[in-house]
């Protein structure tokens, strides 16, 4: 019994996180994305409009930004304003490292 | 009285939960172990409780291990804490790390790995709660300092905090020279002395090293005492982080807004504490200012937390007219303003140092 029990205990996955990028409009829509399908699309919905919004806010506060970028321990998020909406690169830690190691290889 | 640190286990399975307990009992330090199946409960009894160190695994039904973490290493960060998982995907360890996980182990599978495991978990809890150099816990860097004049050893010390580095010269029981952030002598000692907590090392004597201080250790020691503790008391001293300023008092919140200004290329500066008080200097309308950023911190730390990013950092804005970095620092917002010639990673690294040296 113990077995099914621990057979049929529901996890669900561990979020993910991923190097890329994407587009949103001015409404925080998503255009295009090279983010893979398994990271949840309200998350990235979440990551535009936070961005879009601290864009708008900004410049209701007499602030002139055409980029932001907001650093956390797991991820680097740094978002463009395009034409009243933004392109945003994700970047984790991982591919930080990678990316150095390469350009002191080259 | 021998003082029982607490443990809290967290694992939905509770015949794991079962083993780990009896485990972690039977640890020389004796902890007081309590469980939880979930993440939530977890939680609850972090609220009721002072503990220690919390164990869990990462994947958890509705609240997983991440998650938890994200919440506790902003909650509580000076709970120790150790992911146990037997998740094999790599890419989470870097990830765990990154939130200020301790330690990162796979669940052991033999029994030489469960001693490693258990003796990693006893040095984890013997190691004391007190700030202090990792090497030699709970001594300050003047008795690093001292018990090698004393000692009448050569050395070079290195320390490092945060992203400031520093070497002080020892030869013969006396301190020689000392460096920082291109300030060199006794100016550099005293900065270094400022610094409460860090790394060191000791490097292989330089004897060649020209010596720019002359003074007894003891005198040196004394005077950098002295000068600590007024600039401490000086609510207003002139203090800068630039190497064009003066080099020997750097910048403290004691110091306030005004020493700030007088950083190499900051054009304002905003300090919020607790959403309600503000200080600012170069800013014709603070309020608009502060109401923009405390809205953008509280927006990208509820993001931070969703994501499972850690806690948030820094954010940089950059414009045509201007640049503006924004830190959190023991409860207080810091927004400063630079000049806009200066690039995404010159901005991160300067607020780096600013942040370092207000903390410290």
């Amino acid at each position: 019994m113990g077995f099914i029990t621990s057979w049929f205990r529901s996890t669900k996955p561990l979020l993910q996180l991923y190097t890329g990028s994407f587009s949103i409009d001015r409404t925080g829509q998503i255009l295009a994305t090279t983010i893979p399908s398994s990271f949840p699309n309200d998350l990235l919905r979440s990551i535009g409009q936070a961005v879009m919004r601290t864009f708008n806010e900004a410049q209701a506060a007499r602030l002139s930004l055409g980029e932001l970028v907001i650093h956390f321990p797991g991820l680097k998020i740094t978002a463009r304003e395009m034409r009243g909406g933004a392109f945003i690169f994700l970047t984790t830690p991982q591919s930080q490292t990678t990316y150095k190691r390469k350009q002191s290889l080259l | 009285m021998e003082i029982r640190r607490k443990v809290l286990l967290v694992d939905d399975d509770p015949e794991l939960l079962d083993i780990y307990r009896d485990t972690f009992t039977e640890l020389p330090s004796k902890p007081e172990v309590e469980t939880a199946t979930t993440g939530t409960k977890a939680l609850a009894m972090l609220e009721s409780g002072e503990y220690r160190l919390l164990v869990t695994d990462l994947r958890m039904p509705r609240m997983d291990g991440l998650q938890l973490l994200a919440i506790v290493r902003r909650k509580w960060p000076e709970l120790r804490t150790v992911v146990l998982t037997s998740n094999a995907d790599e890419r989470f360890r870097s990830r765990v790390y990154a939130l200020g996980v301790d330690l990162y182990w796979s669940k052991p599978s033999s029994e030489a790995e469960m001693a490693q495991f258990v003796e990693c978990m006893e040095s984890l809890l013997a190691r004391e709660e007190e700030p202090g150099f990792r090497g030699v816990q709970s001594k300050s860097l003047v008795d690093l300092v001292q018990l090698e004049c004393i000692s009448q050893g050569s050395t070079v010390l290195r320390i490092t905090n945060g992203p400031f580095t520093g070497h002080i010269w020892v030869s013969n029981g006396e301190v020689v020279d000392a460096e920082t952030e291109e300030v060199r002598g006794e100016a550099a000692f005293q900065r270094i002395l400022r610094w409460k907590a860090g790394n060191f090392e000791f490097l292989p004597a330089e004897p060649a090293r020209p010596r720019t201080i002359f003074k007894p250790y003891n005198a040196l020691l004394l005077e950098t005492a002295q000068a600590i503790d007024e600039s401490n008391h000086a609510p207003e001293a002139v203090e800068t982080i630039a190497p064009a300023g003066p080099p020997d008092s750097p910048l403290t919140p004691a110091s306030g807004l005004t020493a700030l200004m007088e950083t190499d290329g900051v054009e304002f500066a905003l300090k919020m504490v607790a959403d309600t008080r503000i200080d600012s200097r170069g800013l014709n309308q603070p309020e608009l200012l502060a109401t923009w950023v405390r809205q953008s911190v509280n927006r990208f730390r509820e993001l931070g937390e969703s994501l499972q990013a850690g806690n948030l950092d820094l954010i940089t804005g950059m414009g045509a007219q201007q640049n503006l970095t924004i830190a959190n620092k023991g409860g207080t917002d810091l927004c400063v303003g630079w000049k806009p010639d200066l690039t995404a990673e010159d901005l991160r690294e300067r607020m780096k140092k600013i942040v370092t040296l207000w903390a410290s």
